[in-house]
């Protein structure tokens, strides 16, 4: 399982560490902010949904508006 | 009452029943026999008119005689493809958790007006260009939708439940770069339309955009095109037959084969005469050949080198603005043929290679 927080530079180039920061994840049902902790069952704080999804990345992407 | 005018196969094009006649122009030198067509400046002078018909803030229809139809196509081209205006054409996407995907976002944002001036602008030389403060205006779009807090329970109206549901094109933010601040000072950049809805957004939703506009032109693509519609047609007319006038008792129904207000009855004698103040709005239906009692009657046809323009601005331009762009650019071209014809002229001697000069 992935460990929130040991997340390193995705592939791409980009050599600067990501800060260790806790990593938030979206409710799939309520879509409320939630940390998902080790050794914890993986549960929304609000509505107790099971399925959590992870947010998109902030790198920047350009496009052509054409 | 004005001479009565007869179909005259140079400056008509005669519109049958089943199809044309005389569509193309015959006044150039050395078509009509010991007759001279040069071009003659005095002439065209004399015979070329541009007059307004109608004008409101975003369409204007003119009237253009006396030109070919090369110039007058010539001009319509130039309004669509080449006339330059300012859109986005980089779009740098940090987040978009909308339902609209990244690529379909940036270019519906592409297609946005903005009222800048593309006078203030240069064009980018090459697409890889360096971006500068003269040639690139920077936009920025940051959105988040969000819950709001003290909604009625029982509405779904969606503008109550939460706040920016919506992505309109008024949460573009020009941030102005070097000397643009004070350059666009007067008009800062926006786009002209500010209730255009970008997308839809729920909470937990974001976008965070960094655009970048330049000049273009609409051959490149057809987001720059300054008009929404560039169009001509030649002016209708309805030519009566003075020895044969249509029967008194079917005055009414000849009237009725034209579009209203075309044709005028005399309320007492019957009589049929054209109003020719309204031949423009005529449908050119070719109803009237259909009934064999007029035969011979009417002779429908088109002024050759009368063009009435209808022209619909869509962004920075005020449509009456157009033609004179249109006709600059022309300019623009001509000199630049006037240059490598004269450069080719002087070179002329020698078999080198003839070197253009700088456009």
């Amino acid at each position: 399982m992935n460990q929130p927080g040991q997340q390193t530079a995705n592939a791409g180039g980009s050599f600067i560490p990501a800060p260790r920061q806790d990593m938030e994840y979206i409710c799939a049902d309520c879509g409320a902010k939630n940390e998902i902790k080790s050794r914890e069952p993986i549960r929304c704080r609000e509505c107790g949904h099971r399925i959590m999804y992870k947010k998109r990345t902030k790198r920047m992407v350009q496009f052509e508006a054409r | 009452m004005p001479p009565a005018i007869t179909y005259d196969s140079r400056k008509h094009v005669g519109v049958h029943a089943e199809r044309v006649s005389h569509v193309s122009s015959t006044n150039f030198p050395g078509h009509h026999p010991h007759e001279d067509h040069s071009w003659d400046l005095e002439r065209f002078k004399k015979g070329l008119t541009v007059k307004i018909e109608r004008l409101s803030n975003r369409s204007i229809e003119f009237d253009l005689v006396g030109v070919d139809a090369s110039i007058a196509n010539a001009y319509r081209r130039i309004l669509i493809a080449e006339v330059p205006t300012i859109c986005v054409e980089r779009v740098y996407v940090w987040d978009n958790t909308s339902v609209v995907v990244d690529e379909v976002f940036a270019q519906r944002i592409g297609l946005v007006p903005l009222n800048v001036d593309p006078a203030l602008m240069d064009m980018k030389q090459t697409q890889n260009d360096q971006a500068t403060d003269r040639n690139t205006l920077v936009f920025r779009l940051q959105v988040a939708c969000e819950r709001r807090k003290n909604a009625p329970k029982d509405t779904t109206d969606p503008s109550k439940l939460y706040i920016n549901h919506e992505v309109l094109s008024s949460h573009l933010k020009w941030v102005p770069q070097g000397e643009q601040e004070i350059v666009m000072a007067e008009n800062p950049p926006a786009p002209t339309n500010l209730n255009i809805v970008l997308t839809k957004l729920r909470p937990g939703q974001e976008v965070d955009m960094e655009l970048h506009a330049v000049k273009g032109v609409g051959k490149d693509h057809a987001k720059f095109c300054p008009v929404a519609t560039a169009s001509y047609r030649l002016l209708p007319l309805v030519i009566l037959n003075p020895e044969k006038p249509v029967p008194r008792e079917l005055a009414e129904k000849f009237q009725e084969c034209f579009s209203p207000g075309v044709i005028r009855v005399d309320p007492r004698t019957k009589a049929v005469s054209v109003d020719s103040k309204k031949t423009r709005k005529e449908t050119m239906s070719r109803e009237v050949y259909r009934h064999p009692e007029f035969e011979g009657c009417v002779q429908l046809a088109r002024v050759r080198d009368h063009f009435l323009f209808n022209i619909e601005s869509e962004g920075f331009y005020p449509p009456q603005r157009l033609l004179p762009e249109a006709i600059a650019v022309m300019r623009a071209k001509i000199a630049t043929i006037k240059r490598a014809a004269e450069t080719l002229l002087n070179n002329g001697d020698s078999l080198g290679d003839v070197e253009m000069a700088d456009v």
